[in-house]
């Protein structure tokens, strides 16, 4: 396929709408496990931002940024899940309000 | 304009994207998150980028989805199904969602980028495969580094000591 039927405002729109579905599930969620997957919306509403950018420039720069991005995001799902775990048996829950054992 | 199939995987992935807040059980939301991001990895084949996409899947719907998962089912089963949130605090990110959808999307229709189409063919992967080997090694071989230090970093923050002293100790 040598023209992409889809226009760049499409593809943009879309991650629009994925970034701000995902700053809501950040905003108002307090279960970790669920900040965690808004915070995953987010990186791939980033991603698709560079990938549709690379195929309307054309550059491969873009897409090789969205390999190293998509497996930074890898480990940090890892290192999240991770202390989620930790705070899950500290306290039993995953609520982020009853993480206080910093709190002044 | 948009075709079928784009519109297709517009309305799996935001759909999915909301269950994959919305709904009650988190296991549930977990599969519907695993439908989000199998829709970008559609969007990737739409921008005839397969590499990415077919990366997109092996990372996130067959490794990252499994991980959360299994997290899943660590936790306490009435805390699988319980609703942590404010009412109040659902209102204002509503509000703070129109907003900001309002703002940027002003902005984007009002900018240029309403007309940019492209009549160039599509960027080769074996293109990809040299920049990785090429220009972008020191990268490749950093990224290596953190995965593994992340995982390592995992594997410790999430081991148990106490258990394993008690192991020990019999």
């Amino acid at each position: 396929m040598l023209k992409v039927s889809n226009e760049l405002i499409d593809f943009v729109i879309i991650s629009v709408a994925l970034l701000g579905i995902g700053i809501y599930g950040l905003a108002v969620k307090r279960n970790a496990i669920r900040m965690l997957f808004a915070v995953e919306i987010i990186i791939n509403a980033a991603n698709l931002n560079l990938v549709a950018f690379a195929r309307f420039l054309p550059n491969s720069a873009g897409q090789t940024f969205a390999l190293f991005s998509i497996a930074i995001a890898a480990a940090e799902v890892a290192v999240g899940l991770a202390l989620i775990i930790v705070a899950y048996r500290m306290y039993q829950n995953i609520d982020i309000a009853e993480f206080r054992s910093l709190k002044g | 304009m948009a075709d079928a199939a784009f519109l297709a995987i517009a309305v799996l992935t935001i759909g999915s994207a909301i269950a994959a807040l919305e709904l009650r059980s988190l296991i549930y939301a977990t599969i519907a998150l695993m439908g989000t991001l199998g829709g970008i990895a559609g969007f990737f084949l739409l921008l005839d980028s397969p590499f990415v996409a077919l990366f997109q899947v092996a990372v996130y719907i067959g490794s990252i989805a499994v991980l959360i998962l299994f997290t899943v089912m660590l936790v306490r089963r009435e805390l699988i199904f319980k609703k942590i949130e404010d009412q109040r605090r659902r209102w204002a990110g509503i509000a703070l969602l129109l907003v900001f959808l309002v703002a940027i999307g002003a902005v984007i229709i009002d900018s240029g980028i309403k007309s940019v189409t492209t009549d160039e063919p599509q960027v080769d992967y074996r293109e990809i495969g040299s920049d990785f080997l090429t220009y972008y090694w020191p990268a490749l071989i950093l990224m290596a580094l953190i995965l593994a230090g992340a995982v390592t970093g995992a594997l410790v923050l999430a081991r148990r000591e106490d258990v394993e002293s008690e192991q020990r100790a019999d």
